[in-house]
């Protein structure tokens, strides 16, 4: 493989740190190519692979007249006031593409960062995964320490062309009084596979979502998984939905959600719109507080007879009689409590690579202390 | 020496009384047999001694190793010898059976064991499942003891090993107990005390005892040789049995 360009950009401490916590990895060996992005400025774009092409939306835009046919083809540009916001000049964001057949197991590091205290950063992304290629990305989306209010605002379309795959992490971590509300959309043709998995665990004021996937394709597939923790004052309103239009396409949404004090909407649906197409919907929530709200909609819809749709939902709270348990295998208390949410946590995503997973397990631990005590 | 001492416990459950008057001795390196009909108090018995919330103590004391642990916490307990295995333990989802093990390993000090005693009671392909969930009967009992065999306590409690397990099971579940309790090894090196539950009496085929007891309505009822005990129970049911141990009562 030869090395195109090399991030060569002197950051501050601070910075590294933050986007070290939401996945960002600084040793360029472990990323097949990284991109960062500062409130409205690229930072850093490159690869190591000729076979992924990562740059800014803008530099995409210059360089590639076919790019219109991506643009603002999955989300609806009018969609609503935040589509709206974005669609302006000064937008940027990242444009994600493996080439035909590429395999790319190694990671594609994005992140969005927000630097400048209220600063509303507009960030357009396009990801596109040629037929029969795979890509793995990390999405690292973060606000730097001490800046309290701003917004980020992201569109990202996805492209997964026939026989090919895409997994994409998200991890957040935001201050108290930031507004974050991306605008997902991904289209899936013949055996593609899109996996999308977002981890949010940190205060926030707004976080509001709802991505969509329309597998268009035959037999194409789409898993959404969750981990939210909603902390005090917190809104999360977030869920994923599936469009099943490709004959014998299939769809899994999971979610687990945490309040602790902050208010969560789990959202979910799937829709059957093809014959043979099957779905199956987990939403679960824990409360942890006796402040706090966690409000599961999980919605199906058959619009085929032989159309296979099911979900389960539950909320609760930790049963003292399992904390009991660990604690006759002597944890303490808290060792007990905290094994039992770190268990309800680990969701068990089919295809998920095992760096990925140990990203997510990161994320996690960082967090465990705030969530426990 | 002494290990456990049941000192005129009194035991409630959400407020009704389950439990009066209990004595009980054992000491190092001894094995007792816990009798009883249904309902009659043997598991809120183990449950108070290792300190499950929901059953207060509302007299009497319990001593361990000659240290009041009434109060403590049951972690505690656990950290100065005591270990308990369930009849009907709860399914904890995420949590994994290899995770469980290594919790028990590090109070046992015996992280160099997992693999050996996971292989010994046919449990090496259950480590990824959550703990318990949708575990049959047999591997229950199975993850029950290998989860006591790592945490090494110093007197254990069993609550019905023997109950509801096959024959390949009650074997495998047999000889575990038996090297636990260190029931292989000449009366004087035993060092490991054990509080067995039991309906059937199965688990005597594996493991002997010193002593058996009943527990009738709430009061401990007899005390002796443990298969004299069962013998009686056999011919005269639980109630026959305690009426001759008061005719003649028990010296021990």
């Amino acid at each position: 493989m030869s090395e195109i360009s090399k991030p060569d950009v002197e950051l501050e401490q601070e910075m590294k740190s933050k986007i070290r916590s939401v996945g960002g990895e600084f040793d360029s060996s472990k990323r097949s190519a990284s991109f960062l992005q500062v409130d409205q400025e690229v930072k850093i774009a490159s690869t190591r692979f000729k076979d992924v092409e990562v740059m800014g939306i803008r530099q995409a835009i210059e360089k590639y007249d076919w790019l219109d046919d991506y643009l603002w083809k999955a989300v609806d540009r009018k969609k609503d006031e935040y589509t709206k916001f974005v669609d302006v000049e000064d937008v940027n964001g990242y444009f994600i593409r493996a080439m035909p057949g590429a395999k790319v197991e190694v990671p594609v590091e994005a992140c969005l960062y927000l630097r400048k205290l209220g600063w509303k950063q507009k960030v357009h992304n396009i990801v596109i995964a040629e037929e029969g290629s795979e890509l793995n990305i990390i999405s690292g989306c973060a606000s730097h320490p001490g800046v309290t209010s701003g917004m980020h605002v992201g569109i990202s379309e996805f492209y997964v062309k026939k026989n090919a795959k895409i997994t994409f992490t998200m991890i957040h971590s935001w201050e108290k009084d930031i507004e974050v509300r991306p605008r997902s959309a991904t289209i899936v043709e013949d055996n593609g596979v899109f996996i999308s998995n977002y981890v949010l665990m940190n205060p926030v004021k707004v976080v509001q979502m709802y991505p969509v996937a329309n597998l268009i394709g035959e037999n194409s597939t789409a898993i959404f998984s969750s981990i939210i923790v909603a902390l005090s004052d917190s809104l999360i309103d977030a869920g994923s939905k599936v469009v099943l239009r490709g004959e014998g396409s299939s769809a899994e949404i999971l979610s687990r959600t945490i309040s602790k004090g902050g208010t969560i909407i789990a959202r979910g649906h799937i829709s059957g719109e093809s014959p043979d197409a099957r779905g199956h919907l987990e939403c679960r929530g824990l409360m942890l507080s006796d402040d706090g709200v966690i409000h599961a909609i999980p919605e199906l819809q058959a619009k085929f007879p032989n159309v296979d749709l099911s979900h389960e939902a539950a909320i609760g709270k930790i049963a003292e009689e399992e904390i009991f348990y660990l604690m006759s295998r002597g944890l303490t208390r808290d060792e007990a409590t905290a094994a039992i949410i770190r268990g309800f946590m680990d969701i068990d995503i089919k295809g998920l690579p095992e760096f990925l997973k140990r990203e997510i397990d990161k994320a996690i631990s960082l967090v465990e202390k705030e969530i426990i005590t | 020496m002494d290990i456990l001492r049941a000192i005129n416990l009194g035991i409630k459950v959400n407020g009704k009384k389950v439990l009066e008057n209990i004595n009980i001795y054992i000491q190092e390196g001894q094995t007792v047999v816990l009798f009883g009909p249904n309902g009659s108090g043997k598991s809120s018995l183990i449950s108070s001694i290792i300190g499950n919330p929901r059953y207060s103590v509302y007299d009497g004391r319990i001593l361990f190793k000659g240290r009041n642990i009434t109060d403590m916490p049951t972690d505690e307990r656990v950290k100065m010898g005591i270990g308990i295995g369930f009849q009907t333990p709860p399914k904890v989802s995420g949590v994994k059976l290899s995770d469980a093990l290594k919790f028990c390993a590090r109070i046992g000090g015996t992280e160099d064991k997992i693999d050996e005693y996971a292989k010994l009671l046919n449990m090496k392909s259950m480590m990824d499942r959550s703990l318990n969930d949708g575990f049959s009967g047999g591997e229950i009992k199975r993850s029950e003891l290998l989860q006591l065999l790592l945490l090494n306590p110093d007197f254990v409690m069993l609550d019905e090993p023997d109950s509801g397990v096959d024959l390949e099971n009650i074997a495998i579940i047999g000889n575990a107990i038996k090297k636990m309790l260190q029931r292989d090894k000449p009366q004087a090196e035993r060092k490991k005390s054990g509080l067995i539950i039991t309906h059937t009496g199965h688990i005597l085929k594996y493991v002997d005892a010193d002593y058996g007891m009943i527990l009738h309505r709430g009061r401990i009822g007899c005390i002796g040789n443990p298969y004299s005990i069962l013998d009686s129970i056999s011919k005269d049911g639980y109630e026959g049995c305690i009426k001759k141990c008061l005719k003649f009562p028990n010296l021990m």
